[in-house]
């Protein structure tokens, strides 16, 4: 029972942080949130007896595409700098 | 307007199929054909101890050579899009805002999380872990170097040169599976060995641990890339 | 509604979260949006697929202790689509990388990120 109390925690939680991240006018939280809800994917996995998956999720999901993503988007605004 | 509620339409239609399939689904009682086959003869079969490195290196293991020049082709497109017109220019870029706290502790930490990384794909076929990951946890201490350090010393030639050998590798293994076991990439060339050991489970472990170098080498390929063009102008 | 477990919660977030990936990629106007979208659609796949090979109250798939070792196949969760998760995991990256380079290479182009101010190839 108590799993699925924290299942259902953790799914609200997800969907929320898609929201903001669908919606959010900044596009730094949009990409924050993004990997959040990642990392709490990777808590959902370990739930359901996944933990290879899990670890995938957290390094790569969570980890890595946050980073590129960063990356992109400080050429990106040193471009618009560049062009003022 | 139209557009609008077009989109809208859509939406609710892919989420009455949605609903359809949520109402549906039937929570599975017990493993279907082939992985209740994979459970009860991979140990004997594969003898690793993780039936998930089992199913992905040997079971499915031309999906995972398959995945892997997908990621080998995605680092060399994106090398191509990001090509510098100055890259034969080997002008010292200027350092700013280099702190010295943390390069100091990236010095201190990047050992230690290259030698997480190796642990995950060295114990890939006993615990959790496994070339994938351990290779990303090792391209996210090449990342901390690259934020951190101001001139880091990562060599692009190494690093395509242990690309290039471990892919090679991972092929040959593959093949020496026809010549001298039962098909392409079977892992029997060389004894099972010890159930549940570190040498175990034949050409698993040498299979994920060439995995790992080369996803790891590949992912900082292409951070390197991106680093590489913040430099410019 | 007793037997309601996490397979069927994570499979009612995954659709979910696969909805406003889909929302969202067709409904925002800045390219990285989009790109974010595709993220969160991808996840939700994912949840999907591993709450299909989920069995209550079983086991990972890894044999670590001596009583796993006999019937296997009664105790432990389908491997299988966590072995296929893990390949869509690794490919998702792939993916998301090459959007984004491509998106930077538009803005080098054309200096702007909204998608209407791409009519170059409007037929």
């Amino acid at each position: 029972m108590i799993w699925i109390i924290i299942s259902v925690v953790l799914g609200v939680v997800m969907i929320t942080m898609s929201v903001i991240s669908i919606h959010h006018k900044k596009i730094t939280i949009a990409i924050l949130s993004a990997g959040g809800v990642s990392l709490i994917a990777s808590i959902l996995y370990l739930l359901m007896a996944a933990p290879d998956v899990a670890l995938t999720e957290a390094a790569i999901g969570s980890g890595l595409t946050t980073f590129i993503f960063f990356y992109v988007l400080n050429k990106i605004k040193k471009q618009k700098h560049v062009k003022e | 307007m139209l557009r609008n509620s077009l989109l809208i339409l859509l939406i609710l239609g892919l989420a009455a199929i949605m609903y359809n399939l949520y109402a549906e689904f039937t929570p599975k009682e017990k493993l279907g054909f082939v992985a209740e086959h994979y459970a009860n003869n991979g140990k004997d079969e594969v003898g690793a101890a993780n039936l998930v490195t089992a199913v992905v290196v040997t079971y499915r293991g031309l999906d995972t050579l398959g995945e892997v020049s997908i990621l080998f082709l995605t680092a060399a497109i994106i090398g191509f899009f990001l090509k510098t017109k100055s890259s034969n220019n080997h002008a010292l870029p200027k350092v700013k805002r280099y702190s010295e706290i943390l390069g100091t502790g990236a010095k201190i930490l990047v050992p230690i999380i290259v030698l997480l990384g190796t642990y995950v794909f060295i114990n890939g076929h006993l615990t959790p872990g496994g070339g994938f990951q351990g290779g990303a946890i090792i391209a996210s201490a090449f990342v901390l170097m690259l934020i951190a350090l101001p001139r880091p010393a990562i060599n692009h030639r190494v690093l395509s040169i242990i690309e290039s050998l471990s892919g090679v590798s991972f092929v040959i293994i593959g093949l020496l599976g026809i010549v001298l076991a039962g098909g392409f990439l079977d892992n029997q060339i060389i004894g099972l060995g010890t159930f549940g050991t570190i040498l175990s489970a034949g050409t698993v472990p040498i299979i994920y641990i060439l995995v790992g170098l080369k996803v790891g080498t590949e992912l900082t390929g292409i951070i390197r890339n991106l680093k590489e063009i913040q430099n410019e102008e | 509604m007793q037997n309601i477990g996490i397979e069927q919660i994570s499979l009612a977030v995954g659709f979910i979260l696969l909805l406003l990936g889909i929302w969202g990629m067709i409904s925002q106007k800045n390219i990285l949006k989009i790109i974010v979208s595709f993220t969160i659609f991808e996840t939700g796949i994912n949840v999907i697929l591993v709450a299909i090979g989920y069995i209550r109250n079983k086991t990972a798939p890894i044999l670590d202790s001596p009583e796993l070792q006999t019937d296997t196949a009664e105790k432990i969760v389908d491997p299988l689509p966590q072995a296929l998760v893990l390949t869509s995991i690794v490919i998702g990256l792939g993916v998301t990388a090459l959007l984004l380079v491509y998106a930077l290479k538009m803005y080098k182009q054309k200096k702007t990120l909204l998608i209407n101010d791409y009519k170059d190839t409007k037929w």
